[in-house]
């Protein structure tokens, strides 16, 4: 840039905060010596509405295209002072914070005079920097309105038809050939115990009936590319490829049940699943078959055994298939050998009182000891291991039922590739954060519901389909999406393509491409969310992190000691 | 700043490093006034060449700050910050300086009073180190392999070699990596040694002599440099050929 550097330095006193233990005007009187500035004042408060008034008015009376205000955090006061050099009619990043509280004047209370000195090294630092920035705009860019879902279990309706009545349309994908997902397999849900298929049924109806719910049945994801608000997703319907042009993507792929091979002499018909316990008492063909004993074993390849995790749905899915089991023929006994047993909240907790009042009998075994399977003249006997009584206790049975986990779907695997987000530990989709963002992936325009992220009940799923439906549809509603001005870009005559920005980026926003140079590095603006680990990975340094360049972070870390004249000489 | 205090340069990630060292402003928890913070977005920002040129511009000490293993804000930031600090800790040693004068810390927005603990605890490390001494030419050098490709690569796919293994599917072992990392470094902070040193002319067995190292192995070093035009043969001095670099190379 050949234009004159003039840079205004404004000093805050933060009350006492900092004019209490830096000595403010000594700063103030340094700061005007340091090159290229123009102009140095003190506040009160830099912050208030004098304080910005000031910088406004000095912006314009003095000519200045660089501002840098030494006070408290950039974490909480930047966008205030960026915002005001905006007004006055300066490039908001042409600003630079300079913390001079939290890390001075709080930290080095009892040591004032090394305190101004470093506020002072800090000011230059920040004079050096400034000095190198450059106007960055930030970028907007249009949001297709409407949404693709994946998966067409009850989360995934939820969230189609929670978007479709927001007013936005909606494609629902499901690789089965009809809707449902697990739910279609249960007999009755708890707590409330009304049938699964009712309950389900109105559901699919709601769906089908509704004008913005555009349903693909039997199809797959082959393909998807694009970025918040324009994303292609490329379809298998039916052996017929389609494309979809859409905003954002709700990932509701939903789990399957560990299938518990070679475990407790499972053979399908003897020792089944809860699942298959579900089916049997919807055929209600359990009193036909002259059973008089049901076991059930928690924990069935969950905790340490199969998988790590607590599957977490198991215990009250136990309880309420023991309960109606027990109500339906109080003849039969019902055990469940378990270890640890949820029954959260009150309502759960209530239930599962009820059903030891209908008279299912509860056994607790360690964790090292779990149960064990075996036949004794033709019938099977389940030993659990008593923890007061330090023996085993043989249970005849005539059927026994494994509370198995959830796992994830094994094409999992290929659509998160596609989709370019993580799965965890346990296999299951990973949130971008467990807290703070517990329906959102990484990824701008992809979220996340159901037991596509990990065990959850019906209740749990709905929620978490209304909640991404409702994280999904503020693209939608905006219309656009605004990325980050600071992002980083690549220089494409010192790039040689390859590909290990690409490699390193959480997001996708690096991708190498065919250009008529040959193969290059491209940054996808919108995609970007300015952390820089492709620039210090780039082989050739051909990556500029804007707003933190190598110039500038350079130009710091030099002048943290010495002067910008000594560096320069 | 008196004579004897130690300088220490911080870089600090901004969601979880800066934001501790705010709490601890904010705890009023009072540590040693030694570190400038210069704040970045990722840990993972933080290439090793400019750790490096922070060493050569006199600081005593370098401090990076990152979140949490698992919990950096752009996902895997740190975890490639840990590589690149420790190629930039190997390339430290070559050029004679104590590796321990570069720290690496987690530090999360939470942990306020152990963000001063810790800065207590770096900069009475560094003091007990004293100031730092170095051979300019030998810094400039870790500078320059630094910034060159072949380092770089290594640094940010030691990761994926480790975890995921290299194009065939061959999974390094932590010693095999530890030996081809040795062997990389000392290849290229002997090959900008020579680099530097051809700012004038000079032959195969002056080089030699002067970096004390084997002149077949300073030759096999020319035969590179010259491979990838960064220097060329200057004149023939008594039968013997001398070599001069090309461009001039400086750090950045």
């Amino acid at each position: 840039m050949t234009e004159e550097l003039r840079i205004g330095v404004f000093i805050c006193h933060c009350g006492i905060n900092i004019g209490g233990v830096v000595d403010v005007p000594a700063v103030v009187e340094y700061a005007s010596t340091l090159e290229n500035v123009v102009y140095a004042e003190r506040n009160l408060y830099t912050c208030s509405s004098e304080g910005l008034e000031a910088i406004k008015s000095a912006i314009h009376e003095h000519e200045l295209n660089r501002v840098v205000v030494a006070s408290c955090t950039p974490r909480t006061h930047e966008p205030l002072f960026r915002a005001t050099c905006k007004e006055a009619g300066l490039n908001p990043y042409l600003f630079e914070f300079v913390n001079i509280r939290d890390q001075c004047s709080w930290v080095h209370m009892h040591e004032p005079e090394f305190a101004t000195e470093k506020a002072k090294d800090l000011v230059r630092m920040g004079v050096a920097k400034a000095a190198r920035l450059e106007p960055l705009e930030e970028l907007t860019s249009d949001v297709i309105p409407s949404a693709v879902v994946i998966g067409a279990g009850i989360s995934g309706m939820t969230a189609a038809l929670s978007i479709a009545k927001n007013g936005f349309y909606v494609h629902l994908i499901e690789k089965g050939s009809e809707m449902g997902g697990l739910l279609r397999r249960l007999y009755k849900l708890y707590p409330t115990e009304e049938l699964a298929k009712e309950f389900l049924e109105q559901r699919i109806k709601a769906v089908e009936e509704h004008e913005r719910v555009e349903l693909h049945l039997s199809s797959s994801i082959k393909d998807v590319e694009g970025y918040v608000g324009k994303f292609k997703v490329i379809l298998d319907e039916n052996g017929v490829e389609k494309s979809i042009d859409v905003g954002d993507i709700i990932v509701a792929t939903g789990a399957k049940e560990l299938e518990p091979e070679g475990l407790y002499e499972y053979d399908g018909e003897k020792v089944i699943t809860q699942l298959q316990l579900e089916e049997k008492l919807r055929r209600e063909d359990l009193n036909r078959n002259g059973i008089e004993n049901v076991v059930m074993i928690q924990c069935a390849g969950a905790r340490g055994e199969v998988v790590k995790y607590c599957s977490k749905i198991c215990c009250m899915n136990a309880i309420k298939n023991a309960k109606l089991i027990k109500e339906a023929n109080p003849d039969i006994n019902v055990f469940i050998a378990h270890n640890e047993l949820q029954a959260y909240g009150e309502e759960y907790e209530l239930y599962y009182r009820d059903a030891k009042k209908a008279g299912v009998r509860f056994l607790r075994f360690p964790l090292e000891k779990r149960p064990k399977v075996r036949k004794s003249d033709g019938k099977l006997v389940v030993d659990v291991f008593h923890e007061r009584l330090l023996m085993d206790i043989p249970l005849e049975a005539d059927l026994v039922v494994l509370s198995t986990p959830l796992v994830q779907n094994p094409d999992a695997e290929k659509l998160s590739k596609m989709l370019k987000v993580p799965l965890g530990q346990d296999r299951f989709f990973f949130e971008a954060h467990v807290k703070l963002r517990p329906v959102d992936f990484a990824t701008d325009g992809i979220f996340l519901c159901g037991t596509a992220q990990g065990p959850k009940d019906i209740e749990e799923s709905i929620s978490q389909g209304y909640a991404a439906a409702s994280r999904a549809t503020i693209p939608l509603a905006k219309g656009y999406v605004s990325s980050e001005a600071i992002i980083s870009s690549v220089d494409e005559a010192i790039c040689v393509g390859c590909g290990i920005c690409e490699s390193v980026c959480p997001y996708g926003a690096v991708e190498v491409v065919e250009t008529e140079e040959g193969r290059r590095a491209k940054v996808t603006g919108v995609k970007c969310k300015g952390c820089g680990t492709c620039g210090s990975s780039c082989i050739k340094r051909a990556i500029k992190m804007q707003h933190y360049t190598d110039d500038q972070l350079i130009a710091q870390e030099r002048t943290a000691f010495v002067t910008e004249r000594e560096v320069v000489s | 700043m008196k004579e004897e205090e130690v300088k220490i340069v911080g870089f600090l990630c901004n969601w979880c490093c800066y934001a501790g060292a705010d709490l601890a402003g904010v705890s009023r928890f009072q540590y040693p006034p030694n570190m400038r913070i210069i704040r970045v977005m990722c840990s993972g920002r933080v290439d090793p060449v400019i750790i490096l040129d922070t060493f050569l511009w006199g600081a005593d000490g370098v401090f990076i700050g990152g979140c949490h293993p698992g919990d950096c804000h752009y996902l895997q930031g740190n975890y490639y910050a840990e590589k690149k600090i420790d190629m930039a800790k190997r390339l430290l040693k070559k050029a004679g300086v104590e590796p321990g004068r570069l720290r690496l810390e987690w530090v999360s927005a939470s942990e306020g009073e152990r963000f001063a603990g810790v800065m207590k605890e770096f900069t009475e490390e560094i003091k007990e180190l004293g100031p730092i001494k170095f051979e300019k030419d030998e810094m400039e050098a870790a500078c320059i392999a630094a910034a060159d490709y072949s380092l770089r690569i290594l640094a940010t796919k030691e990761k994926e070699l480790l975890e995921e293994g290299n194009k065939y599917g061959e999974v390094f072992t932590r010693h095999e990596m530890d030996r081809l990392l040795d062997d990389m470094v000392r290849e290229e902070y002997e090959a900008k040694r020579i680099l530097l040193k051809l700012k004038r002319p000079m032959s195969v067995k002056e080089i030699a002599s002067e970096l004390n190292l084997k002149p077949n192995v300073v030759f096999r070093h020319i035969l590179d440099l010259k491979r990838y035009e960064l220097i060329e043969a200057h004149e023939i001095r008594d039968n013997t050929p001398t070599y001069i670099a090309k461009v001039e190379e400086g750090v950045e």
